[in-house]
């Protein structure tokens, strides 16, 4: 068993709005060392699979259907032996 | 008659407007569709409501896109059959693939309830026949994520196909980022797939039908649907 950790993002040419609020309010509370907030998606999730390589395959899979829309999102998986 | 399926998802909340748009004010043949349903029998035009099917988990559409009736949905749009998404069925369309793009959030994160003017950029789609070019419409808009995306030969390839059917306009018609309620590209509010018989739009045409509740322009949108089909208009 492995856990897949994914991290997706917008991609950096998309506008965030999410992420530019949440910089503007940082930055309205002084912390002017912040900058280019961007937000996104953690998933975690269990992996049943005989290999790493099969759980990144699994997991790849999943974000392309599923979990990620790539017209507009980036994912970057990373697999721990559970 | 025109017989209508209104699809039906765990979370749709304008099923029952386009259900009242269609048989009570237009006449035509309605019926739901449940989601969990795979046969959409005997239909000529599927129609893809509003709401916030699945609560808008992960992305707005995208889990109701699995849903089985959809996989009905996709054959019958391949083959040519008339598809018609609102709102969230907009959004679930390009999940599906149907159309081309994405959705992101409202550009100043607001929720945007209110009525719009919208400029027809094309008559010649099944959905805006009825309409003139250039003709300037008013509608209702209620959603939080209609920031339509796409990638610079995405635009162009709908702009060359002629795809954009609807931007987002003021009174005069002119198209001005002032116009525009949710920071979509190029101001636009709907559009169709290249064989032309899939559209999705964001504003509610079923909700501007009647005069009382403040306009009939969307009805111009089922008008056309049944001149495509060949059907006789409602009296």
């Amino acid at each position: 068993m492995y856990t897949a950790i994914i991290q997706i993002t917008l991609r950096p040419s998309i506008l965030d709005p999410k992420g530019k609020a949440a910089g503007e309010a940082l930055s309205h509370l002084g912390y002017d060392a912040i900058s280019n907030v961007r937000i996104g998606k953690y998933v975690r999730m269990s992996v049943a699979a005989g290999s790493e390589a099969e759980a990144h395959t699994l997991a790849k899979e999943a974000c392309e259907k599923l979990l990620a829309n790539e017209v507009m999102e980036d994912f970057t998986i990373t697999i721990e032996a559970a | 008659m025109a017989a209508l399926s209104i699809l039906v998802f765990p979370g749709s909340n304008c099923d029952h407007d386009a259900y009242h748009a269609v048989k009570h004010v237009m006449g035509l043949d309605a019926r739901f569709v449940w989601h969990k349903e795979t046969d959409l029998g005997d239909t000529d035009v599927v129609i893809v409501p509003g709401g916030f099917s699945y609560g808008d988990y992960l992305r707005c559409g995208a889990i109701a896109r699995f849903s089985p009736v959809m996989r009905s949905v996709v054959e019958f749009a391949n083959k040519g059959g008339l598809v018609l998404g609102i709102c969230n069925g907009f959004q679930i369309l390009l999940e599906s693939g149907l159309l081309p793009g994405a959705m992101l959030h409202n550009a100043n994160l607001k929720f945007a309830c209110k009525r719009v003017n919208l400029r027809v950029e094309s008559s010649d789609s099944p959905f805006t026949n009825a309409f003139t070019k250039g003709r300037v419409v008013n509608v209702p808009i209620a959603h939080g994520e209609g920031n339509y995306v796409t990638d610079a030969d995405g635009l162009k390839a709908l702009e060359d196909h002629d795809q954009i059917l609807f931007r987002y306009c003021d009174a005069d018609g002119s198209v001005t980022d002032a116009s525009n309620p949710n920071g979509s590209l190029s101001n636009i509010a709907g559009i169709c797939n290249r064989g032309r018989n899939v559209m999705g739009m964001m504003p509610h045409p079923e909700r501007a039908m009647e005069a009382a509740i403040g306009g009939t322009d969307g009805r111009l949108v089922f008008a056309s649907v049944l001149a495509a089909l060949g059907s006789p208009q409602p009296a």
